[in-house]
């Protein structure tokens, strides 16, 4: 749990720049060595609306956010009235003098002062908020000259100056407000949020294709992809729905790509077809799930972990697959390189399960380890030993897969069930086998699970169960907990397949076993039952379209226990 | 030079008769004649009689799902520009199922090869109606007639300015052959709309229907657009055979062999840097 950390809401309608300034402030504060999480809150809608983007900034390393507000910087009157709430005991309001911030502890911009147009009004706020949380103006002044260095020497000056007089100005203002951070922690930190690294992960992994339909909050997977793998060789194409993302992704893994598709649950629901697809002609392929509330198009820009239940049971027929479910950035990265390892190995699709709340929660993280990543498996592009049948039986199950057009090797994939040589068959015992051999590759995916991690007291009152980005909320709310009973949490990265021996022992060591889960059935807590036969007795379950909290958390630990 | 009996020779399920056999045989011949070798090519199929084409021949194949063997083929594309892609599939899964891909791999224009097997019904799963079977023609789905009107390929195509745009049938093989060749060597999205009389389902477009109405253009300029697309309207009486229409145009861009991608570590170190 942070000691200390300051919690700083940038408030205000869409297409107010609230993003910009949040981005900029963040960066900052990355670069000067401090730790910090990013919440983002948003509507759909391009304009207007009530939008937040908050940042919290800490000397730990913080996993999840808070709902007290030690900053709120308001964009507008909205801003000021939907927040006082939550408002810490000495909080600052920073906002334009126009605005009516109600006789609190206040920095009240002179925008008219500070700068020559409302062009510049974003400038002076993060001059004034920099300068509120002790951030050196020269981290300030790089940055601008980098963002705005396309513009020219002019827009530049401009903002510098803004910047300066704005910065400059808080010296001279009185207000109550201390930001008690202490500058210079960890420096050269890498500032992403989680659909950024998921993108870094896949290229670490050597993805050199992607192919997607525009769906909120997983777009900026791709648009990551798009952005930063283009020029190390990726191919993308934005297609025409989910399911030719799918099945344009399968066709390029069997012709030797290295392959991702990126969506949410409604696009998703589209590619399930193509997964069943991936399945049956042992396609290596990996596949991003953003989670966002459903169902239909639910609440489109908000965060829900409700999904589960769909990638598990995604395609029809049964064939194996694994679903990782990052609770950090660096899980983004490492589990989708790891993704791409096990799709190739095991030639099934390989799912990573994130949410709205961790796609856009920008993160400060020690740069990924590119030096020590393991290698991910290669199909072959030729093949020397004789007749070459795609689905051989094997005993693991593991065909040697060939990518057509390199050799005089003929590679052929089918949707049916087939005989090892690829042609349809409806042979009784071949079709037995067949299915068989999908399914023993299943049990090499079980052998490399990542078992869940364990934290807190052993054999403690009460565990929370949780999985994907809950981790943080969980964890905070275990250490801010003072109601005398002893706590722990076992959180997922992994959620199927499911290995008993991981966990059992602390499930059956705890006095209550509490599933904290972003959805209104406990979908993780009921997988748990179904595969192990372990009730857990206590929900605590949030399906507001919020993130979860450790406030939330507390609550709801506190009506338990 | 590749002999056609390297495609082999397999067992079908389809009926005695079909039209299917012509076009397996015509693109074996055709393949043939380009001396392209079964590993030279890949074919992408989606489900449908039809879509069982690269069962029966011996050749790189991807079998997938009905109406998706253009994103798929889009897909291998992509990963290997190198290799000739040829789409094999039937009406139902082309103009159908697969109909929002069709469009869509129309504009996008990369460079294959599309024959449709026009048989005018669903004949796996036993004679319903097609997106291209006529308004009126009675199935045992549509016992009134269908109710609504018939697709039309090539008109669309054409109008949408599709890369390369032909008509064949499978009773003129010499045609046929003639025209995958071409089809084949056009750079761009070629379509060859293949009337197929399928025997067991279609008791309208029969053979002798076919042949009393088809005949071989002669002095019609593909590059006409507008002549093109009168002729497209063309499907009564009198049913045009040919190149309907041919534009270069540009091909959708692609990079190298991805199976023999690595990135340089550096370049993705510096990717890193860019987010600190
Ligand atoms: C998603 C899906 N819907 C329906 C089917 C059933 N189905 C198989 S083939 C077919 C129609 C085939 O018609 P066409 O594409 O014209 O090919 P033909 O059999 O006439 O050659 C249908 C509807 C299927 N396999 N998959
Ligand atoms: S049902 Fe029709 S299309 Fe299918 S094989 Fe028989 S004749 Fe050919």
């Amino acid at each position: 749990m942070p000691e200390k950390s300051v919690n700083i809401v940038i408030g205000g309608a869409a297409g107010q720049g609230l993003v910009t300034i949040g981005q900029l402030l963040s960066k900052a504060i990355t670069r000067a060595g401090h730790h910090l999480l990013v919440t983002q809150r948003y509507m759909s809608r391009i304009r207007g609306g009530h939008n937040t983007y908050a940042i919290r900034m800490g000397e730990e390393e913080m996993l999840g956010g808070t709902e007290t507000i030690d900053i709120l910087a308001a964009l507008n009157a909205e801003t000021l009235d939907k927040h006082l709430d939550a408002m810490s005991a000495g909080a600052l309001v920073v906002a334009g003098d126009d605005l009516d911030t109600k006789g609190l502890n206040a920095l009240r911009i002179p925008y008219e002062k500070l700068a020559s147009k409302p062009l510049f009004h974003n400038t002076a706020m993060l001059g004034v908020l920099g300068r509120a949380v002790n951030l050196d103006l020269g981290i300030l002044e790089e940055l601008l000259r980098q963002t705005f260095a396309k513009k020219g020497d002019e827009v530049v000056g401009a903002n510098l100056d803004v910047l300066r007089k704005a910065y400059a100005w808080v010296s001279d203002q009185d207000h109550d407000f201390f930001c008690d951070i202490k500058p210079g922690g960890p420096k050269g930190r890498m500032m992403v949020n989680g659909n950024e690294a998921i993108g870094l992960g896949a290229l670490a992994a050597g993805c050199n294709f992607v192919s997607f339909y525009p769906m909120t909050p997983a777009t900026g997977v791709a648009m990551a992809l798009v952005a930063k793998g283009a020029p190390l060789g990726l191919q993308y194409e934005q297609v025409e729905d989910e399911i030719a993302a799918m099945n344009m992704a399968i066709g390029a893994s069997y012709a030797g790509a290295k392959a991702l598709v990126t969506t949410s649950g409604g696009g998703f629901a589209l590619m399930e077809e193509g997964v069943s697809l991936a399945g049956v002609s042992e396609t290596p392929l990996v596949c991003v799930v953003v989670q966002r509330p459903g169902p239909a198009t639910g609440l489109p820009t908000r965060t829900e972990q409700a999904d589960l239940n769909l990638v598990l049971h995604s395609g029809h027929g049964e064939f194996p697959r694994a679903i990782f479910a990052p609770a950090t950035p660096e899980d983004c990265f490492y589990l989708t390189h790891r993704a791409f390892d096990l799709a190739e190995t095991y030639q099934t699709p390989i799912f990573i399960l994130s949410e709205q709340y961790l796609a856009d929660s920008y993160r400060d993280v020690e740069p990924f380890d590119l030096d020590d990543l393991p290698e991910v498996a290669a199909p072959l592009l030729e093949w020397k030993e004789g007749d070459y049948k795609r689905y051989v039986l094997t005993d693991d199950g593991i065909s040697p897969r060939v990518v057509p057009g390199f050799s005089e090797t003929l590679v052929r994939a089918d949707s049916h069930i087939h005989a090892e040589d690829s042609s349809i068959t409806e042979e009784k015992s071949l079709s037995v086998a067949m299915n068989s051999k999908l399914l023993r590759k299943g049990a090499g995916l079980f052998e490399e699970v990542i078992g869940p991690d364990y934290y807190g007291a052993d054999n403690p009152d009460a565990l929370l169960v949780c999985w994907g980005a809950n981790l943080g909320a969980c964890l905070e709310a275990m250490d801010r907990y003072d109601g005398g009973k002893s706590l722990a949490v076992l959180h997922f990265k992994q959620v199927y397949p499911l290995r008993e021996e991981q966990f059992m022992d602390h499930l059956e060591g705890a006095g209550r076993v509490i599933a904290v889960e972003g959805n209104a059935t406990a979908q993780f807590a009921q997988l748990i039952a179904r595969e192990t036969g372990f009730m857990t007795s206590d929900r605590i379950l949030r399906f507001d379209g919020r993130a979860m909290t450790w406030e939330y958390v507390l609550k709801g630990l506190t009506d338990i226990l | 030079m590749v002999s056609i009996e390297e495609y082999g020779e397999y067992e079908t399920a389809w009926c005695p008769g079909c039209g299917n056999f012509s076009i397996i045989k015509c693109l074996k011949q055709a393949l043939a004649e380009q001396d392209l070798a079964p590993h030279d090519i890949i074919i992408s199929s989606g489900i449908g009689q039809a879509a069982k084409l690269p069962h029966y021949m011996r050749c790189n194949m991807f079998n997938g799902l009905h109406g998706r063997s253009l994103p798929v083929a889009q897909g291998i594309k992509m990963a290997n520009p190198e290799i000739p892609v040829i789409v094999t599939s039937g009406d139902g899964c082309s103009y159908g199922e697969g109909g929002n891909h069709f469009l869509a791999a129309l504009r996008r224009n990369m460079d294959l090869t599309v024959l449709v097997h026009d048989n005018q019904i669903y004949g796996l799963t036993k004679g319903q109606a097609s997106p291209t079977t006529a308004r009126g023609h009675v199935t045992k789905a549509q016992p009134e007639g269908n109710r609504s009107d018939g697709f039309n390929p090539v008109a669309t195509t054409v109008a949408m300015r599709a890369s390369f745009v032909a008509r064949a049938f499978t009773g003129e093989p010499g045609h046929l052959v003639a025209t995958i060749k071409e089809a084949m060597t056009h750079r761009g999205f070629s379509l060859v709309d293949i009337l197929q009389p399928c025997v067991s389902f279609n008791k309208v477009n029969t053979y002798a229907w076919y042949k009393e109405r088809v005949h071989i253009l002669e002095d019609h300029d593909p590059t006409d657009w507008a002549a093109a697309m009168t002729l497209s309207e063309e499907f009564g009486d009198r049913i045009p055979l040919g190149v309907i229409y041919r534009e270069d145009k540009p091909v959708f861009g692609l990079g190298g062999r991805l199976a023999e991608h690595a990135y340089d570590k550096n370049d993705l170190k510096a990717v890193l840097q860019s987010y600190t």
